[in-house]
């Protein structure tokens, strides 16, 4: 059973939205809302359509610029502007939705708010801190709930950041090329992290990555997109069973098909 | 801020010719400074407050000398010996803090109503993008306008009582304020929005959980910016006319041919600017420590 489903008709770039203007406005869900031809506009997605099922691990793989941060951005809610559909345990999503968690590129912590501030940022006075004292256990933050972001390494900070994502028990964990701007042990560790909690909290994960290695690693399925528009040109499953190794030549395979589908020979 | 080159051009002028010796004074100020500024290391060896203390005390010592020597005439710049005892006689006659609190009390008044006033303001324009286009371009002219231009206006429509006195020292620190807030709110990391946004905040919890802090530091540099243009219109708006306060005493010792009464009253202005000054700069620095910044050399 799928927990989400993603259908994306089109989807074009007319310029960046104001940030603070739409903040308040949680528009519908862009049934061909705002997304009129214009011959300026160029299509950034075309006819993208997935699901994800309870549990699974989804990676989206493409060169840059081909579109997947933009669809992430749509799947989150944080990009109302295309044409189609995002379906949420079976009903439409409207605008931004607590059952979904997002983990950028960059940890995105509010730099005057604590770190156990910034994991239980949330609506409303205080957080739960017992559940923020938990979620701090489990990414290895113990003992730092109260430092500040500016005290922590680019690692520990997206450790928090994934905290973050998962305080509000969220199905779908999104995560945009999350590990890109770690160091490679940093990487490794936080890619069998992400993992782990996945597993523990039975959330599902949607990760966007260019990292060919990282998306045959983690994934149950990896979709590549190709570019121009953006659209899913192959899907090829991953059927190694966990733990991977890093070096097995099963997987160094499975690398070979992914990237022959990105850069077709010829 | 385009008035203040202005203003001070205007208090120069009307002091010009008590003081011949005020542009020389401050070239060698200047020179003093740059001595004192010295090397890293001695930065290291000396207390801040000491090494800052250094260029007035190096100034008082030579006005001192100069003076005594015979080298300036005593009515045109008084002994810095003299000026103090100026300051102390006042003291005694029980003149001296009534001035201060009337100059200090008209700046807190105004800038008060001129900091509330540009944090509305500069708030409404800085979260909605159609109080911006409606109020933008009409305060850009109002910025315009030297500030002093409003005096015969506000002396028209208010009196030559405390009220024109407050306006004026509002409208000076109404701008920078203004600007501090409405460029601090547009300008927070739209990646901090999308934060909240996908926490289902509506407006009012993102411009208080999210936007008022981030735009904090802004804030509170149009805040200090705006105490010191308070001060600064404070001294024009008792120059023009009043009967108690330190612009008084400037025109007073003016007026009486009294060079020693004019530089006691700049004296408690400097001092007077810089408490409040520390003061901002202090609660700037207890509400800002998340801040990762460079911070200067240490």
């Amino acid at each position: 059973m799928s927990v989400l489903e993603v259908q994306v008709r089109a989807k074009r770039f007319a310029g960046a939205a104001s940030v603070v203007g739409s903040a308040g406005k949680v528009r519908g869900n862009g049934q061909g809302g705002g997304a009129q031809a214009s011959p300026r506009e160029t299509p950034v997605l075309s006819d993208v359509r997935f699901a994800l099922a309870a549990g699974e691990v989804l990676a989206l793989v493409g060169a840059s610029g081909c579109g997947k941060s933009t669809l992430l951005r749509i799947v989150a809610g944080l990009d109302p502007d295309f044409s189609g559909e995002v379906r949420l345990g079976g009903r439409p999503r409207q605008g931004p939705d607590r059952d979904i968690g997002v983990v950028f590129q960059e940890p995105r912590l509010f730099p005057w708010l604590t770190v156990a501030e910034n994991v239980g940022f949330d609506l409303g006075q205080g957080h739960d801190e017992a559940w923020v004292r938990r979620l701090l256990e489990e990414v290895g933050l113990a003992g730092l709930e109260d430092a500040l972001p500016r005290q922590l390494s680019g690692g520990q900070a997206q450790r928090a950041a994934i905290a973050r994502a998962l305080y509000t028990r969220p199905r779908v964990l999104l995560l945009d090329e999350p590990f890109s701007a770690l160091d490679a042990f940093t990487r490794m560790k936080l890619q069998d992290l992400v993992r782990a909690v996945a597993r523990a909290h039975g959330t599902s994960l949607l990760l966007v990555t260019h990292d060919i290695e990282e998306a045959v690693l983690l994934a149950d399925r990896v979709l590549v997109l190709g570019a121009a528009p953006g659209r899913i040109v192959r899907e090829i499953p991953i059927g190694v069973p966990h733990p991977r190794g890093r070096g097995s030549a099963e997987l160094a395979a499975l690398r070979g098909q992914v990237l022959s589908a990105l850069a077709p020979p010829g | 801020m385009s008035a203040d080159p202005d203003l001070i051009a205007r208090a120069v002028a009307s002091l010009g010719p008590v003081l011949p010796e005020q542009p020389a004074a401050a070239a060698v100020a200047a020179n003093a400074a740059n001595a004192a500024g010295g090397t890293d290391a001695a930065a290291g060896r000396w207390p801040a407050w000491l090494l800052g203390a250094l260029p007035p005390v190096a100034l008082l010592v030579l006005a001192e000398a100069a003076v005594r020597l015979g080298w300036i005439a005593p009515h045109l710049l008084p002994a810095p010996s003299d000026v103090g005892a100026a300051l102390a006689q006042m003291a005694r006659d029980g003149q001296l803090v009534p001035h201060v609190v009337a100059s200090s009390l008209r700046v807190a008044g105004g800038f008060a109503l001129g900091a509330v006033l540009a944090v509305l303001l500069g708030a409404l324009v800085g979260l909605s993008a159609t109080a911006a286009a409606v109020l933008t371009p009409s305060f850009q002219a109002l910025r315009a306008i030297p500030s002093l231009a409003w005096v015969p206006l506000l002396l028209l429509w208010l009196g030559i009582d405390e009220a024109s006195k407050l306006a004026l020292i509002a409208i000076g620190a109404f701008f920078p304020v203004y600007m501090g807030v409405s460029a601090g709110f547009r300008d927070v990391d739209r990646k901090l929005v999308e934060v909240a946004r996908l926490r289902g905040f509506g407006r009012a919890a993102l411009a208080r959980r999210v936007l008022l802090p981030a735009a904090l530091p802004a804030l509170l540099t149009g805040l200090r910016n705006g105490l010191s243009l308070a001060w600064m219109f404070m001294v024009a708006a008792e120059l023009i006319a009043a009967s108690r306060g330190l612009g008084y005493l400037l025109t007073d010792g003016r007026e009486t041919g009294r060079a020693d009464l004019v530089l006691a009253a700049i004296v408690l202005l400097a001092l007077l600017g810089k408490l409040t000054d520390s003061l901002m700069a202090t609660v700037e620095q207890r509400a800002l420590h998340w801040r990762d910044s460079f911070g200067g050399p240490a």
